[in-house]
């Protein structure tokens, strides 16, 4: 059992002392076996999600509290302001769901979201989380990196790129009534970015299932690029020979480039990202090359000045 | 609690006094006046309060320093727009003591732009001022923010009624026709800083927009009358 020391709990989740003895000494008695065989088969139930901690990318940063990661959000398809997706998404259905990987691969495939949640092992790993507005957080996600699913549907040659499409659905997502981004919202990775061990496929934090605000049921999360570079609520992944179009490039083409990855030398078109204030902290605090990844993912752009990359 | 339902309904009986006493708002007495104008005081604190009030109960969400940032620009825009509708109400509905409150308003406006100026130098910076300096020379948004702050602290400095004698009428109202260009950049501030939607930035140049508009309307009539 992980403990956060940020998370609320409520009294209702508490076990009573005698109860977790009696309930320890049922389970002694019964054995592990027997405990196998009674465990429900899915690895969720009740919202939690259990997952291994990953060793390498355990940050010994401050975990952002887990109320600020769930209240304060860039969702726009539930609204602009940063409290409109919190109180917005509690209509999102995420059950049932399915994700269709196609384009430039030999087995397309269409994937359900239980047949996601058991693909690989899961994983919890805290990752900062830069946003584009410089502002920042640290984040216990649960997943699997993306190439485990990449591998399953084996990219052809042509696969150079990969195109995340969100879900489009008004009815559901009532800030797509307002034509502020092009719908669906598309996001894309080069595939090497796709591939590295980084790169997660996302369906979980702070040890639950992924709350609908934060991209529920399944996102993806690029630690080293600007937090809209990490889709949400996807419902398509399309390997592709030419560099996709993303919402953000369709909106500001002078403001957000294809590659956005965290760099405290290239200023965004009206802000300065030298500095970046973490959610919790008054004074700003520095913002690092590639949000801290540099050593893993310099080789990806290898060769070419990382200021070049927009 | 106590407090706050008090204040309320003292407000209720100074409406009251003013609309049934009178039956008129075109002519109101001084003292009427006098009790319009605390309404308005309180009222106008009322921003302000929220804040200090969600402050003291930690309830200004995940980001404080955006929250207030946002709240006092808000305002700050907001008392300019209201300022510059006093003499186009007036014009409308021949109501003279709407005038009374102009000052007041136009103080208002710029306490919050002062507000906000103080956030930014202290909360979000923190007195870094090579980081300012460079905002507000790269920055189109802050550069055209900080402009409309400049110019309002001469229209403030000179409210008083021993300046406005000193500089003589004309004079004080050629200077505080600066206003309309503290205005005119602070939509323009807000238009630029948005990321992408210009709901709200649009809202205020339509307001902006008309009450210049019916300044324009009501010059052009002076002069093809003369
Ligand atoms: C020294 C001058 C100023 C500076 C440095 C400044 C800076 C800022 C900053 C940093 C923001 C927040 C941007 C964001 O959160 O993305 C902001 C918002 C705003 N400012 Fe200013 N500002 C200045 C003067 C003014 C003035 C004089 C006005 C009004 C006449 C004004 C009106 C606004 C408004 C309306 C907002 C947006 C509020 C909202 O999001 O609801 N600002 N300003």
């Amino acid at each position: 059992m992980k403990y956060y020391k940020n998370k609320p709990i409520s009294s209702s989740e508490i076990t009573p002392s005698y109860l977790f003895y009696a309930r320890r000494k049922f389970m002694q008695l019964v054995g592990g076996a027997t405990l196998a065989a009674i465990m429900p088969s899915t690895v969720w139930a009740n919202d939690k999600l259990s997952a291994s901690q990953n060793v390498t990318y355990n940050l010994k940063d401050e975990l952002t509290p887990y109320k600020d990661v769930t209240s304060y959000n860039n969702f726009y398809e539930f609204g602009t302001s940063k409290e409109d997706p919190a109180e917005n998404a509690k209509g999102l259905k995420t059950r049932p769901w399915s994700i269709v990987v196609d384009g430039e691969v030999k087995k397309p495939k269409t994937f359900d979201i239980e047949e996601l949640l058991k693909m690989a092992p899961l994983e919890e790993r805290i990752y900062r989380f830069r946003c584009v507005e410089a502002w920042s957080m640290v984040i216990p996600w649960i997943g699997f990196p993306l190439n485990e699913l990449i591998k399953q549907v084996e990219p052809t040659g042509n696969a150079k790129f990969v195109e995340f499409i969100s879900l489009h659905d008004q009815e559901q997502m009532p800030g797509q009534k307002s034509s502020v981004l092009e719908w669906p919202y598309r996001e894309g990775l080069r595939i090497d970015e796709a591939m590295h061990p980084l790169t997660l496929l996302t369906m979980g934090l702070y040890g639950e299932l992924l709350p609908n605000q934060n991209g529920a049921p399944v996102r993806v999360v690029v630690p080293w690029k600007y937090g809209f570079k990490s889709p949400k609520s996807i419902v398509r992944i399309r390997f592709t020979e030419s560099q996709p179009v993303s919402s953000w490039m369709q909106a500001g083409p002078n403001e957000y480039g294809f590659y956005s990855n965290v760099n405290p030398d290239i200023d965004h078109a009206r802000w300065s990202q030298a500095k970046e204030r973490r959610i919790g902290e008054f004074f700003k605090r520095k913002t690092l090359l590639l949000n801290g990844y540099a050593e893993e993912v310099a080789q990806l752009y290898a060769g070419t000045d990382i200021n070049s990359y927009f | 609690m106590v407090m706050r339902k008090k204040l309320l309904s003292y407000m209720r009986a100074q409406i009251s006094i003013a609309i049934f006493d009178k039956m008129s708002f075109k002519n109101l007495s001084d003292k009427v006046i006098a009790r319009v104008k605390i309404i308005v005081f309180l009222l106008a604190f009322m921003p302000l309060d929220k804040l200090l009030l969600y402050a003291y109960l930690n309830n200004l969400g995940a980001n404080p320093i955006e929250k207030i940032t946002r709240v006092t620009g808000y305002w700050a825009l907001f008392f300019l727009l209201i300022t510059l509708a006093i003499t186009p109400i007036r014009r409308l509905t021949k109501w003279l003591w709407v005038m009374r409150l102009r000052r007041m308003l136009g103080l208002f406006a710029f306490f919050y732009g002062f507000l906000h100026f103080l956030t930014y130098l202290i909360l979000d910076q923190f007195f870094d001022c090579e980081a300012i300096l460079k905002d507000i020379i790269k920055r189109p948004y802050i550069t055209i923010g900080f402009f409309a702050f400049v110019l309002m602290i001469p229209l403030a400095i000179t409210s008083t009624d021993s300046l406005i004698r000193r500089l003589g009428g004309k004079r004080w109202r050629f200077l505080h026709r600066l206003v309309y260009l503290t205005a005119i950049a602070g939509v323009i501030h807000y238009w630029w800083l948005v990321k992408k939607d210009l709901t709200e930035p649009i809202i205020f140049a339509v307001v902006l927009t008309t009450l210049l508009g019916v300044r324009v309307f009501y010059g052009l009539k002076s002069i093809y009358k003369v």
